[in-house]
């Protein structure tokens, strides 16, 4: 039996399922998404032990087999805090049957996108599943209808419609390049074949279509210039929401860049894309580093922390060569993991506290130790200190600069520095200070998933498993 | 069929008729007027895609051809119509440039899709290339639309525009799969997010759908 279709199958019967359920039985429906993402995320795992063949619209190999395993794992562990804090969303008010039906088929319709978009073996069905991407995020972000959700929402909307249509142009000037050597018809759209007959493209074509389709996909990634959207839609949206925009979606879509940057490098006469991708990423991560200090609201404090680190990876992949990718394949795991961590905390914290902003959030570790703590330990990890997975990847792609290009590791450093500032700065006033009046309240919290992250970010600061460390290996000479 | 000089005429003709078309919709000042040139552009995009698949002996693209027909150039342009007949939005359009200083600029625009398009697309056949420049310059101006346009709907009609462009473009390349799941895909991307949700939670929280009163919010929240 095909695992695919178990991980494709399980989000297409429980979205509509669990658009009819919700309503008054939300705590079944948020059950149901539970254990629809586990049976996905079994799936996922089952990819490792039993590969199917490619064939022309599927294909798993080393480079998405491991994402499929992360979206699925930490769309799980999204689910399993989604149920706690749907609970209180309905608790006090904030959300209505109607929405929270309209939730959980959406979260389902969007975890479907995600890995089709990772399992496609084709650029027109890769596109057409970032594109229901947007739509279903766009529709969360609007989910509270505030005025400030009903923004982000029209911002999101227009600022990755755009992208995407430059990234649909691209991968027409894709197959445009591709027709004349393979002949019309979906073999000139396929991955798998695209790589075997790249090398005779007409580079010229080559060159223009990454130009669209870096800048594309590169505004899903949340990459600077067009990271516009990113904050906003972070900070607006029902907080689970955040938490896989950050966790899955951005890597999604530096995924389908990179696919395109390992068809590039396949062809002698294209331009090399990694010069495009230090320079992104390097102004990414700059841009980030100086927003976090001018950060009033939490999710958006967090938002920009995303942008800086997409920043890291895209610079890493930039730079390519055995190591730097490797610390950028072992920056996007971890970045995955913390900041989803982080969302979960802060989830939790808005709601104990009543409020998004950092100047009414105080002393976090007296009125709640015990999630506070955690989320100090999330702010440690993203920030960058060892021993926590973090640190590694940073590390590695800051030595792997030093090694090959000195002098971008001076702004590289700068950045890093910068954005640990902030992020150091913020977390005394959050985690220490007094205690504000009324700043007790209790919640129930679901810390499990916050924990099971955390957990796999500290192991991975200090032992990564040699099978991993090879796995990745592999990877990091497949991307070139 | 063997693609005589005929078709690169009709397809050149029913191309450049689209381009002149986004110059329409960038010089239009009343709302309406907008939203009669685009229900034209989108009428001329189906016979365009109507005939490439006449053309390319492609059955698939008559489907894309009709999804333009019936959904962007009578079932969007009405359902917007309405909207702004309901709601009472100005009927003239504001925009942020002038006339002149927008015309030169979508002109630029153009000159900077042929300059890009032309040279680089020598090998292929000469029905894809200036399509290709015809369609990429739809796209850009479909771009200055969205950004020299300060009103909701206007702006949506700039995205359809730019979409036109795209679909422009995959038409006109020989054997391009999937034209019609992606035309699918925006068509239901427009349809929801226009109608299912924005115009009626933006008439409910601002009374208005001048998006310039959204923008008076920063971002911030204080």
């Amino acid at each position: 039996m095909n695992p695919l279709w178990f991980i494709l199958g399980t989000p297409i019967v429980a979205a509509p399922i669990l658009g009819i359920v919700g309503g008054r039985h939300y705590r079944i429906a948020a059950r149901l998404n539970v254990l629809a993402s586990l049976v996905t995320l079994v799936a996922g795992l089952s990819l490792f032990r039993y590969r199917p063949a490619a064939n022309s619209y599927f294909f798993i190999d080393d480079f998405n087999v491991y994402l499929v395993a992360l979206t699925a794992f930490v769309g799980f562990t999204t689910s399993v805090f989604s149920a706690t804090y749907i609970g209180h969303e309905v608790e006090t008010g904030r959300l209505d049957a109607a929405r929270l039906r309209f939730y959980h088929g959406m979260y389902q319709a969007f975890m479907l996108t995600m890995l089709l978009a990772l399992v496609a073996n084709n650029l027109g069905i890769m596109w057409v599943a970032v594109e229901g991407a947007t739509l279903a995020t766009a529709l969360m972000v609007s989910l509270y209808r505030t005025r400030e959700a009903i923004e982000a929402a029209w911002k999101y909307f227009i600022l990755c419609g755009v992208g995407i249509a430059l990234a649909l142009f691209g991968t027409i000037l894709m197959y445009l390049a591709a027709q004349p050597v393979m002949g019309p018809g979906e073999s000139a759209m396929a991955w798998t074949l695209l790589l075997d007959n790249v090398a005779r493209f007409d580079p010229a074509i080559l060159n223009l279509a990454f130009v669209f389709l870096l800048a594309g996909y590169g505004t899903k990634v949340g990459l600077a210039p067009f990271h516009a959207w990113l904050p906003d839609a972070h900070a607006e949206g029902p907080t689970p929401i955040s938490a896989v925009l950050s966790g899955l979606l951005l890597n999604v879509a530096l995924y389908a860049v990179l696919r395109f940057k390992i068809l590039l490098a396949a062809n002698a006469g294209a331009i090399a894309p990694g010069p495009l991708m230090v320079t992104m990423g390097l102004s990414s991560l700059l841009l980030a580093g100086f927003m976090l200090y001018r950060r009033r609201d939490i999710k958006r404090m967090f938002a920009y922390s995303s942008i800086e680190h997409m920043g890291i990876i895209t610079f890493a992949f930039g730079m390519g060569g055995p190591l730097a990718n490797f610390a950028g394949l072992l920056h996007m795991t971890m970045h995955s993991l913390t900041k989803s961590a982080i969302f979960f905390a802060v989830g939790h914290i808005a709601q104990v506290k009543g409020t998004q902003k950092l100047a009414d959030i105080r002393g976090l570790t007296v009125s709640h130790p015990l999630l506070g703590w955690t989320f100090v330990l999330g702010v440690i990890a993203i920030a960058g200190l060892p021993p926590l997975g973090i640190f590694t990847s940073e590390f590695l792609v800051v030595t792997s600069t030093m090694a090959r290009q000195p002098l971008l590791a001076i702004p590289l450093v700068f950045g890093l520095l910068v954005g640990f500032g902030a992020l150091v700065l913020r977390l005394q006033g959050v985690a220490f200070g007094e205690v504000p009046d009324g700043g007790h309240a209790r919640v129930r919290a679901s810390l499990l998933p916050l924990w099971a992250h955390l957990g796999l970010v500290a192991t991975a600061g200090l032992y990564i498993p040699p099978h991993l460390v090879q796995w990745f290996q592999a990877v990091a000479r497949l991307l070139g | 069929m063997q693609m005589g000089t005929l078709a690169f005429d009709v397809a050149h003709l029913l191309g450049a008729s689209v381009l002149v078309l986004s110059f329409g919709l960038l010089f239009q000042r009343r709302i309406f007027g907008v939203l009669q040139t685009f229900a034209l552009q989108a009428t001329l995009l189906a016979a365009a895609a109507a005939w490439q698949a006449f053309v390319q002996d492609a059955p698939h693209l008559y489907i894309t051809a009709l999804i333009a027909l019936l959904f962007k150039a009578i079932a969007i342009p009405v359902a917007l119509h309405r909207i702004v007949l309901r709601l009472q939005i100005h009927r003239t359009v504001e925009t942020v440039f002038g006339m002149g200083l927008t015309m030169i600029i979508g002109v630029a625009l153009v000159a900077l899709a042929i300059l890009l398009v032309l040279p680089i697309t020598y090998q292929s056949v000469a029905i894809t290339r200036e399509n290709l420049a015809l369609a990429l310059s739809v796209v850009l101006l479909g771009l200055l639309i969205m950004i020299t346009r300060r009103n909701a709907v206007t702006q949506v009609v700039g995205f359809m525009s730019l979409e036109n462009g795209l679909i422009l473009a995959a038409v006109g390349v020989k054997g391009m799969p999937f034209v019609v799941e992606m035309s699918v895909a925006f068509s239901v991307m427009v349809a929801f997010i226009i109608f299912g949700v924005f115009f009626f939670h933006i008439r409910e929280r601002f009374d208005t759908l001048d998006l310039h009163y959204l923008e008076t919010f920063r971002g911030e929240r204080e």
